[in-house]
């Protein structure tokens, strides 16, 4: 069964933030919230390196261990996802996850949360594929018409990876051995485990 | 209970699931390919059996039992060139997919290019025609609006004559409408006409095409892929160009390529570098010189390529000898050992291609810069090959295409100049009769005289009449599509604005033009539709050209370009005249018609092959192109380039394959070779400046020859193989005098056709001029900026004298001069430099308005190193404000502090405006056309310096001091 990853060759991102405004553009994501952004670390200086960052769909994910109200859940392609009708705003999935995947829209004055949104890996939620409910609630569901997530297919390096692990992986080292170089596969092994190395 | 449900959904939400059993689910040459990640050799392979029409029931969500369309147009954000996949349903922009085909983009975008749908149907666009009455926005009719706009502008013609109206267009125009517009403005009766080239790569059109032959990037994007050394000199391709790191990063991760980045920033690009180089801005020649000097010194030149094809390269090693490690260290800042390595690598690890932006051109030496960078490609013999060449990565989508077709007020179209010849030629093109053209001007010496350049129409508005060399001031300004921020002395433009008497913008949003002055009466803006609500073609910067679809119509009370045009021409009586042999629909003209018109004019550029017809089938199978090469390799375009890169010879029926690389003579000019122009003449001073002993592959001349006339085909007895009617044609276009028709005015296209078919190459096979004796330095020279902070160097590199260009003064030498003597540096230490981030484009008067884009960055900022924040007590984040060096200017806005420049330098992007001199202008915005994100502009504290030739700005150095606000 295919297993849903992410990987960002960092050698190659440029931060040209492509895959933020894809993400927009596809699910309609409003202002204040972002999916997926890129980090730049030791920007400006020798050794600057940005990496595309959004929620990995982890194998084990955090959020889904911690959530009380059992909202978030794996699909069978190692999505994750969740529902936004079961979802509190509690915020826990927030301090779980590794990578501040999960976002809250403003919904008063008074700092209370909305309901969670995060990166669907382009897969919607548990409504009926490609309904508007889904739309509405979770955008696009890319992955049920057999397309990946817009992200990683805008990417205008080729940077960010998507779709299934072993492939993502196979890419990655093969490019890694062409150009004698890679700075790793960051949060790979914090999403995947260290047995499933690049 | 939700697991279970979740576990249902999920197993139909496969890919194997939604693939069907048959297709096998996506195996891995199917994801690879949505992947984008292998090159042409898996285009064979099938699309995804979901692909292209969207299942009715998807979403954001397209209502059920409606068709969805998709259809193609290329992205208004760059020169790259990306195209765009629209799903359309009823008539509404639902998404955009990724362009797999695209032999330049395959899939990818950067944020400009994956946020154009918001473009389209953004909420803080100008939606109908408005005009200012006393300070205040009131909305109007299309017809009030061209009604009185007209009026007034007859009434200007009237009183001062028609070079008091300046007619701005813009590089966000198609071919057809840039085109139009220079037509317009020549039957309108003047040449104050221009576009954003001016501000972007005129210094290098004037100074590569002065060197040999066009004024283009000779390669493709595509193409430096097979680079061994790739040098970045004054370009910041992974912000500006983002798409084009795609091919650069992949080129140079196969080939384990050099990647040297030379720039004052350490700038995004320099990030994935294997050299950095820093250097102080504006040093570019010092630095070239200095790489030369080294190449010299070790014998590293190409010394059968100089002398085979490069004129008067020993006028340059006596400059260079100028030029030792010591000087270049002491005027740029670079150790010479470093250099030496740069210059081995790139006079030895061959190809080697020099790429450059506007860290080049947007200098007083911007013309200077770039003729020394292409003479340090011909002496490595870097250039007409694979792999090597000047990549000269233009700015907007259409830059190039806009300056090829003539929006420049110092040429005809298709760089024919203003000599009565040009005119009567492109009157024979248009159908028109040449006295009646010549009646609309103010007199025959004014229609052949360069008009008043973009960078100084406020200038023109606000000095003393006599001062000005033309009757009168300018008294109106036409803005179609060109930002109101990116010009220079802001502050002069305020003044300018408020000096006019009429000022119309044409836009798709009100621009900075409708906030930036005082004014409370006489502006009106008129709402444009993006190039998405149009069709045409744009060319790349790789010299492609590309036809796109409407993918809606204008939305709101929109227009398209050509539209408005027609308008106005039909307000001022000459819309028959204009649109003779172009069928106008429902009150547009017809873009296909637009494009053949050109085709039939455009002999000495080769815009002449590329008919609608051909360009529709090259969009129509982008798959067939290959990745490296650009060729088709099968399908119905078999052998040619994509796109058609220009020159493309002859007419569309002789079948020309386009030009991907110029002045390539491994080719046969029937694949797409090609040599160097012999445009100069023969010989100068008894030295031939044709070249010796190389000519392209097949040619029947084995050396080096002039252009093609009728006479030099008489000579050689080719004139025989001209068919009937080619002679015909010639006999009518020369009159009692044939043999002096050539290749570029045979309006029959006979003559390129018969050197085609002896493998000679129409414009003549020349050699390059290391020594240009035309321009103000025929060998380029270090001059320091206008605003140099070594006032030590002034004296040894001083600008050039004052003198008077494009109608106006250019007093640069006394500015330079006052600015020395008045210790200017002393008050301003901090070197300011400009440039652009990512997210916006330009001025940003349309991605500031995207929701998407603009709430990527939301402040305007300026790069601080540490040591001068630390000096300053100026915090990263913290307010400051930015003095400028005239007009007592200032600008506010937040610090960056960074390491990314270096000690006494200061870097602003230049996309934001609504902010002036600290005080927020969004209450003078039409109510709901506000840009989601003000800030101020850099050019408010940018100065005075222009290049001699082309009127240049300099942007990119200048002085200024920082204070903790």
């Amino acid at each position: 069964m295919a297993r849903m990853k992410f990987l960002c060759d960092a050698d190659r991102c440029i931060e040209c933030n492509a895959c933020a405004t894809a993400c927009k553009n596809e699910n309609e994501v409003p202002w204040g919230l972002n999916r997926r952004r890129v980090v730049t670390i030791n920007d400006g200086k020798p050794g600057e390196r940005s990496v595309s960052m959004a929620c990995m769909h982890c194998t084990d994910a955090p959020c889904q261990a911690v959530c009380p109200v059992e909202c978030i859940y794996t699909t069978a392609d190692g999505v994750v996802l969740h529902s936004k009708d079961q979802c509190i705003g509690c915020g826990y999935c927030f301090y779980a996850c590794p990578f501040g995947a999960p976002q809250y829209p403003q919904v008063s004055n008074f700092g209370s949360r909305g309901k969670m949104d995060k990166c669907t890996f382009c897969a919607g939620g548990p409504e009926v594929h490609n309904s508007p409910e889904e739309y509405a609630k979770y955008g696009a569901n890319r992955l049920a018409e057999g397309k990946l997530p817009l992200c990683a297919e805008m990417c205008s390096t080729k940077s960010l990876l998507a779709g299934e692990g072993e492939i993502v992986a196979d890419i990655y080292k093969e490019r890694v051995v062409t150009r004698g170089y890679g700075s790793g596969a960051w949060g790979w092994i914090t999403a995947y485990g260290a047995d499933t190395g690049v | 209970m939700l697991i279970r449900r979740a576990e249902r959904a999920a197993r139909r939400g496969t890919l194997v699931g939604a693939l069907g059993a048959e297709s096998g689910g996506m195996d891995r040459r199917a994801f690879l390919r949505r992947s984008g990640l292998t090159a042409g050799a898996l285009a064979a392979i099938g699309t995804l059996p979901v692909s292209g029409v969207r299942n009715a029931e998807a979403g954001p969500p397209p209502k059920p039992g409606i068709p969805v369309e998709t259809r193609k147009s290329i992205c208004t954000h760059c020169s790259v060139g990306c195209t765009v996949t629209a799903e359309v349903q009823n008539g509404v922009w639902l998404g955009q997919e990724p362009s797999w085909d695209s032999p330049i983009n395959r899939g990818s975008h950067c944020s400009k290019g994956a946020s154009v749908r918001e473009l389209v149907r953004g909420e803080r666009r100008l939606k109908y025609p408005t005009k200012l009455v006393d300070g205040k926005w009131v909305r109007i009719s299309w017809d009030q609006a061209i009604g009185e706009i007209g009026d007034k502008l007859m009434a200007i013609r009237d009183k001062s004559g028609p070079d008091s109206v300046y007619w701005l267009g813009s590089a966000k125009f198609s071919n057809e409408a840039a085109y139009l517009f220079r037509k317009f403005a020549a039957f309108w009766g003047t040449n104050n006409a221009d576009h954003q080239a001016r501000i972007c790569h005129s210094t290098t059109v004037a100074g590569v095409s002065n060197t040999w032959g066009y004024g283009a990037m000779t390669n493709s994007y595509n193409d430096i892929r097979n680079a061994k050394t790739l040098v970045i000199m004054g370009g910041n391709p992974a912000e500006a160009h983002p798409v084009s790191l795609q091919h650069l990063l992949e080129g140079k991760e196969l080939n384990r390529a050099n990647f040297i980045v030379i720039d004052p920033r350490m700038t995004r690009t320099a990030a994935h570098a294997t050299d950095y180089v820093r250097i102080r801005p504006g040093t570019d020649i010092p630095v070239l010189w200095g790489m030369l000097w080294h190449i010299f010194q070790n014998g590293w030149e190409d010394k059968e390529f100089i002398r085979q094809r490069v004129y008067g390269i020993d006028e340059i090693r006596q400059e260079v000898a100028k030029w030792p490690p010591d000087e270049v260290e002491r005027v740029s800042g670079i150790p010479g050992e470093q250099l030496k390595r740069i210059a081995e690598k790139f006079a030895k690890e061959k190809p080697a291609t020099l790429i450059w932006a506007m860290g080049q051109t947007q200098h007083t030496v911007g013309t200077a810069n770039v003729r020394a960078s292409c003479i340090a490609l011909l002496v490595t013999g870097n250039v007409g090959g694979f792999g090597n060449g000047a990549n000269i990565f233009r700015g907007h989508d259409n830059v190039q295409g806009a300056t090829d077709v003539g929006l420049d007020g110092s040429t005809l179209p298709f760089y024919y100049g203003l000599d009565e010849g040009a005119w009567r030629h492109w009157c024979r093109v248009w159908d028109v009769d040449y006295d009646w053209v010549q009646s609309r001007f103010a007199s025959k010496q004014l229609m052949e005289t360069a008009g008043v350049t973009s960078t100084r129409w406020f200038d023109a508005t606000l000095m003393a009449k006599d001062q000005i060399d033309q009757p009168d001031n300018l008294r109106a300004m036409m803005v179609f599509g060109h930002a109101g921020s990116t010009i220079t002395r802001m502050p002069e433009a305020k003044r300018g604005i408020e000096a006019l008497d009429l000022l119309v913008v044409v836009d798709t949003v009100p621009t900075t033009w409708a906030v930036l002055s005082d004014r409370k009466n006489d502006v009106y803006l008129l709402p444009s539709g993006t190039q998405f609500e149009s069709s045409g073609t744009r060319s790349a910067s790789n010299r492609s050209l590309q036809w796109y679809d409407q993918i809606v119509k204008p939305i709101f009370e929109a227009k398209e370009d050509y539209e408005v045009i027609y308008l106005l021409a039909g307000k001022f009586g000459f819309a028959e005249q204009l649109f003779k042999h172009i069928k106008v629909e429902n009150g547009v003209p017809s873009s296909e018609d637009l494009l053949r018109e050109i085709n039939r004019g455009s002999w000495s550029t080769g815009y002449t092959g590329q008919s609608p017809e051909r360009l529709k089938l090259h969009r129509d199978h982008q798959k067939d192109f290959d990745l490296v090469t650009l060729r088709a390799s099968d399908g119905p375009c078999k052998g040619e380039y994509y796109g058609l890169p220009w020159p493309c010879w002859g007419t569309p029926e002789l079948k020309h394959p386009g030009t991907p690389t110029l002045y390539n003579t491994s080719l046969h000019v029937k694949d797409g070779g090609g040599t160097f122009r012999a445009r100069f003449g023969v010989e100068r001073n008894g030295v031939t400046l044709l070249a010796e002993g190389s000519y392209s592959a097949g040619s029947e001349i084995r050396d080096g020859y002039p252009e093609f006339t009728m006479a030099v085909l008489k000579k050689l007895g080719w004139d025989k193989d001209l068919t009937p009617q080619e002679l015909a044609v010639i006999a009518k276009v020369g009159g009692n005098n044939t043999d002096a028709v050539a290749w570029s005015t045979d309006l029959s296209g006979g003559i390129q056709r018969v050197a085609i078919e002896h493998g000679c190459v129409p414009c003549g096979n020349g050699k390059a001029r290391a020594v240009a004796w035309n321009l103000p330095d025929p060998v380029p020279v270090h001059r320091e900026p206008i605003y140099s902070p070594r006032v030590d160097l002034v004296g040894k590199y001083p600008t050039l004298p004052d003198a008077k260009q494009f109608r106006v003064p250019n007093i640069g030498f006394t500015v330079q001069k006052s600015a020395v003597d008045r210790g200017v540096a002393k008050q301003f230490p901090l070197i300011l430099s400009t440039g652009r981030f990512v997210d916006h484009e330009g001025g940003g008067e349309e991605t500031r308005s995207n929701r998407w884009l603009a709430e990527l960055r939301q402040d305007m900022y300026i790069e601080i190193s540490p040591a001068d924040a630390l000096e300053r007590g100026i915090k990263d984040g913290a307010w400051v404000w930015v003095t400028g060096a005239e007009y007592a200017s200032k600008a506010r806005m937040k610090a960056l502090v960074t390491e990314r420049v270096g000690k006494g330098v200061a870097w602003m992007p230049y996309h934001f405006a609504g902010w002036f001199q600290g005080v927020d202008q969004r209450r003078k915005y039409p109510q709901g056309a506000d840009p989601f994100v003000l800030g101020e502009s850099a050019n408010t504290v940018t100065t005075y310096g222009y290049d001699p030739v082309t009127n240049m700005q300099e942007p990119k150095v200048t002085l200024c001091q920082i204070t903790a606000a």
